[in-house]
């Protein structure tokens, strides 16, 4: 293979990987899987990408960075009966993957025999791929994407005097071709493309300066935030943090706005998995059929949305995908499996070796004022810091940072605060859903009331 | 550095495209013929082998390798900047015109000739991965295992990993560059699970730096971070909830310096400072911590995880005060930014990757030692809370505000040590912090060789440490309010 890197600067009208480039994939990974077998592995398993993309960031109205990028490379898992070895490359040459295949293959001879490895279940494999139109790649021209980010940083600029300088605004496409084969004959290649818009500005009072953000993902740029919203979100963000006043450390209801709901879900997806469950490293240890969270809410996947974020047939072992419930009405229905994970629990995989596809959240909403009134008297979070989650004893502290509400309605700014509860409490607490849903992400949510978490404050 | 590495690392990379040094200057002539103020070729290779025990089985192991070439061409504070995971001219060649299509607008530069320097070396040009066999790394997972299960019948999960990782760089630039680098670095954890009457704990323990995998063997090494993530473990089993609010804090030595880097390491990088959005921006000369705070950034201690004998814009590595006395002396700079700022490189340019462009980052980061008996600090607060352990930290470098998550700390009562209390996030605005800093110990630690460092999507190894301090007001995240 060789590199396309200044085709791609001149390739302006049309996307950047063609139909024939998947049966070119699928046919680089077939030649390794082969290899693998003439090497002695009784069984493998191959990923093999090829990622193009384009980013331009401008920065005061000029442009900061342009960036070509060319990502390629495989990865490698092979078999000696139940031993396993892994190998991966970013050089795709001829002799590279030989390197690579006998690299994995001498692993293989060290490592323990474990009687739960192995590749996933023939009956599991997903027989059908469904059209999921996740190709819809933007050209990749360094003017559009100069447009699109210097239209967002500069409606953020003029929004209103309190912004200070901006931090830059990017602009990015990218097209990505990926294949997955395995020894049982699954062998599959699809195309999917991305395009995003983000900016990043900076408002200053007296008291300080503040830093704020706004950023859209899809699949093309026709389904983004406008460069228009992008930087009129960026602004009031910012705007909205400056002036911080103090509250007393206490008690009270926490919203999650949407933008950090997303991670709220994310803890209990992970306390949830696999892994976790077999090493019993998680507070929701034997969870299914019992209640983790309120009664009010389910969180289901939906893998087959044509053009969606988290849209796929199969996951990274080739085991299909399906619809389902994680979680119906505040009871666990299914841990996220892979092979392995599943075979330790006695169980089978549910698809989920890659993650949750387009998961979202189920619940009554309301407009976020309603919620807001029903808060009544509280912290709403836009912004959390660090690390302070822990999945095995379900502990939660994090920085925070946001407004505070009375009445109802924003009061003022607030930083500098901490909130912890426990992880259990927190998802049996959550009372009202916004209807903010962002729909263009992975797991899909809006804004989350939590009745009553501890905050502290200087 | 002594030739043989620079050289080595140099020739081994061109060799795998077979690139003549004259055809790297033809390449660089082209990238300067238009307007651009400096054009650099970086050349990687990183090979990584990585083993890990799990449930008293050596189930997984990997190899990776990755090689590549990235070009950057800058004009003033644009950059044009390229990369391709093959190291081949004709790739090099379309990457760097990829690269140099940035500018279009300016003055014609020419490339300065290649500048040939002998520099100190930090650490030695090994292979790490080949400095144990396989059969050994099987060996001693299994040992530690073990090892980790007869120390108390409490543990009920064990994990072991050891990683080593090969590094050759080699970067070529018009201003006369023309170093390699070769790094090797280490890394070996350990974490447990224990339980008792039904509550389960974790703990955690690792180490490492630029050296071969042979210093797990001596003085117990790898069995002293089995223990110490035993008794992490043991320990947080008693731990109670934690309080909440404003109070004084002492933070142990050594790892807890995380506190060094969020509150005041970040926002002492150049790129911050240059776009003035940093909380630190303008103010070189003024007090910006307690006069006890003196901090350094050094790249020159031999074999740690953050030291750089030459950065990744072929600048060799140093050691920049900070902050002394409490006052702010400097920045931590790349080639970019201190161009514009009208100031020197301080060797802080780091990249994760070739795919990745350089930004100014820390490498070790500490506080010097200062003059208090640990024992006297503790016994200075009345109530507070002694945090020995911490898991990572974050930090805003406009607002100042970072935080950090204690994974073992103790509440103070009366001047004493008592019980545990349950990992909580400590949260602070830099500056404000700095200067509440009111006592430092004799006791200066650097950590064990475990952190990594993240700053707009690209990781680098660093090392951080301090003494043991006393911050007299800081919001503690508990939940006992």
């Amino acid at each position: 293979m060789t590199t396309t890197l200044v085709d791609v600067n001149a390739n302006t009208s049309q996307g950047v990987h063609s139909p024939e480039d998947e049966a070119k994939l699928s046919e680089f990974v077939s030649r390794i899987l082969d290899v693998a077998k003439s090497g002695g592995a009784t069984a493998a398993e191959v990923t093999a990408g090829d990622d193009i993309g384009l980013d331009v960031k401008m920065r005061e109205g000029d442009i900061d960075t342009v960036e070509f990028s060319r990502d390629r490379g495989f990865d490698i898992t092979v078999y000696r009966g139940n031993r396993r070895g892994n190998a991966s490359t970013t050089d795709t040459r001829e002799d590279s993957i030989q390197e690579a295949v006998d690299a994995a293959l001498a692993i293989a001879e060290h490592t323990e025999e474990d009687s739960f490895s192995g590749l996933a279940d023939p009956d599991l494999l997903a027989v059908n791929f469904p059209d999921l139109d996740l190709y819809r790649c933007d050209p990749m021209d360094v003017e559009q994407l100069k447009d699109a980010a210097q239209t967002a940083e500069s409606i953020a600029l003029d929004f209103d005097e309190k912004i200070y300088r901006s931090d830059g605004a990017r602009a990015s496409v990218s097209s990505n071709c990926v294949a997955y084969g395995n020894s049982l004959g699954f062998l599959h290649a699809y195309r999917s493309s991305n395009s995003s818009l983000y900016t990043d500005v900076i408002a200053k009072s007296s008291n300080g300066m503040q830093r704020a953000a706004w950023f859209t993902m899809a699949r093309q740029r026709s389904e983004l935030d406008t460069p228009e919203l992008v930087g009129t979100k960026a602004a009031e963000h910012a705007i909205r943090k400056l002036d911080p006043r103090p509250i007393p450390t206490g008690e009270y209801p926490v919203l999650f706005d949407q933008t950090v709901a997303m991670g709220l879900i994310l803890h209990l997806l992970n306390a949830l998995s696999g892994r976790p469950q077999y090493l019993r490293s998680t507070y929701l240890l034997n969870a299914l059929e019992e209640q983790v969270t309120s009664p009010e809410v389910s969180l289901k996947e939906y893998p087959f949305i044509p053009g969606a974020m988290g849209s796929r047939a199969y996951d990274s072992e080739g085991v299909a995908t399906s619809e389902k419930y994680i979680v119906e009405r505040g009871m666990a229905k299914n841990y996220l499996l892979s092979s392995y994970s599943g075979r330790k629990l006695g169980m089978q995989s549910t698809g989920n070796a890659s993650g949750v596809c387009n998961l979202t959240v189920e619940a009554l909403t309301l407009p976020l004022k309603d919620v807001l009134k029903q808060m009544d008297r509280g912290l709403v979070v836009t912004s959390l810091m660090g690390q302070g989650v822990n999945i095995l004893t379900g502990d939660y502290s994090r920085g925070a940072s946001g407004y505070w509400v009375e009445n109802g309605e924003y009061a003022h700014a607030v930083d500098e605060l901490t909130i912890a509860a426990k992880l259990d409490d927190m998802y049996k607490n959550m009372v009202a859903f916004g209807d903010d849903v962002e729909t263009r992400r992975n797991i899909r949510t809006g804004s989350i009331l939590i009745s009553n978490m501890t905050v502290a404050a200087l | 550095m002594t030739e043989t590495v620079s050289n080595s690392a140099k020739h081994d990379l061109l060799a795998t495209g077979d690139i003549s040094d004259r055809q790297l200057e033809t390449m660089m002539s082209r990238m300067m013929s238009r307007e651009i103020d400096r054009g650099e070729l970086f050349f990687q290779c990183r090979r990584n082998e990585s083993w890990s025990l799990e449930q008293g089985i050596v189930k997984s192991a990997g190899f990776s390798v990755s090689r590549g070439i990235g070009a950057r061409a800058i004009s003033g504070e644009k950059s044009g900047f390229a990369y391709a995971d093959d190291i081949q001219l004709d790739v090099l060649e379309q990457t760097s015109s990829a690269a140099r299509s940035i500018a279009r607008v300016g003055s014609s530069q020419s490339a300065n000739l290649p500048v040939k320097r002998k520099l100190p070396e930090f650490y030695q040009g090994i292979d790490p991965i080949v400095s144990v066999s396989k059969d050994e790394k099987v060996k001693l997972l299994s040992r530690i295992d073990k090892f980790a299960r007869s120390l108390d019948p409490r543990v009920k999960e064990v994990s072991v990993s050891i990683n080593a990782n090969h590094e050759s760089t080699y970067i070529y630039s018009s201003d006369g560059t023309d170093h390699g680098d070769v790094r090797p670095l280490v890394r070996f954890g350990v974490s447990v699970v224990v339980e008792q009457n039904g509550r389960r704990e974790n703990g955690n323990c690792g180490g490492g730096g630029r050296h071969d995998l042979s210093w797990l063997y001596e003085n117990e090494t790898a069995e002293k971070f089995a223990r110490e993530a035993v008794r992490q473990a043991l320990v947080n089993l008693e731990a109670v909830d934690a309080p909440a609010g404003p109070m004084p804090v002492v933070l142990g030595p050594g790892w807890p310096g995380v506190l060094l880097h969020e509150a005041v390491g970040h926002g002492l990088e150049g790129d911050f400072n240059r776009k003035g959005t940093s909380t630190f921006s303008n103010r070189i000369g003024e007090r910006v911590a307690s006069p006890l705070c003196t901090i350094v950034d050094d790249a020159t201690i031999p074999n740690r995880r953050g030291s750089l004998t030459i950065d990744d814009e072929g600048t060799p590595g140093q050691r920049t005060v900070l902050i002394e006395n409490g006052v702010l002396k400097g920045y931590m700079q790349d080639k970019l930014n201190a161009k514009l700022m009208g100031v020197a490189s301080t060797g802080n340019g780091r990249r994760e990757s070739y795919a990745h462009q350089p930004l100014p980052r820390m490498t070790n980061t500490f506080m010097l030692a200062g003059e208090s008996d640990p024992e006297e600090i503790v016994k200075s607060v009345d109530r507070g809370v002694f945090a020995k352990t911490f898991g990572g930290g974050q930090v805003d470098i406009t607002s100042g505000q970072f935080v950090f998550s204690a994974t073992e700390a103790y509440l103070i009562e009366n001047g004493k040590i008592t019980v545990p209390v349950k990992g909580a996030t400590l949260i602070g605005n830099g500056p404000e912090i700095m200067t509440r800093v009111s006592m430092v110990g004799n006791d200066l630690e650097l950590d064990l060789g475990v952190g990594v460092c993240g700053k707009e999507g690209q990781g680098v190894p660093v090392g951080v440490g301090q003494p043991t301090l006393k911050i007299d007001q800081i919001t503690v995240g508990g939940t006992q309010a």
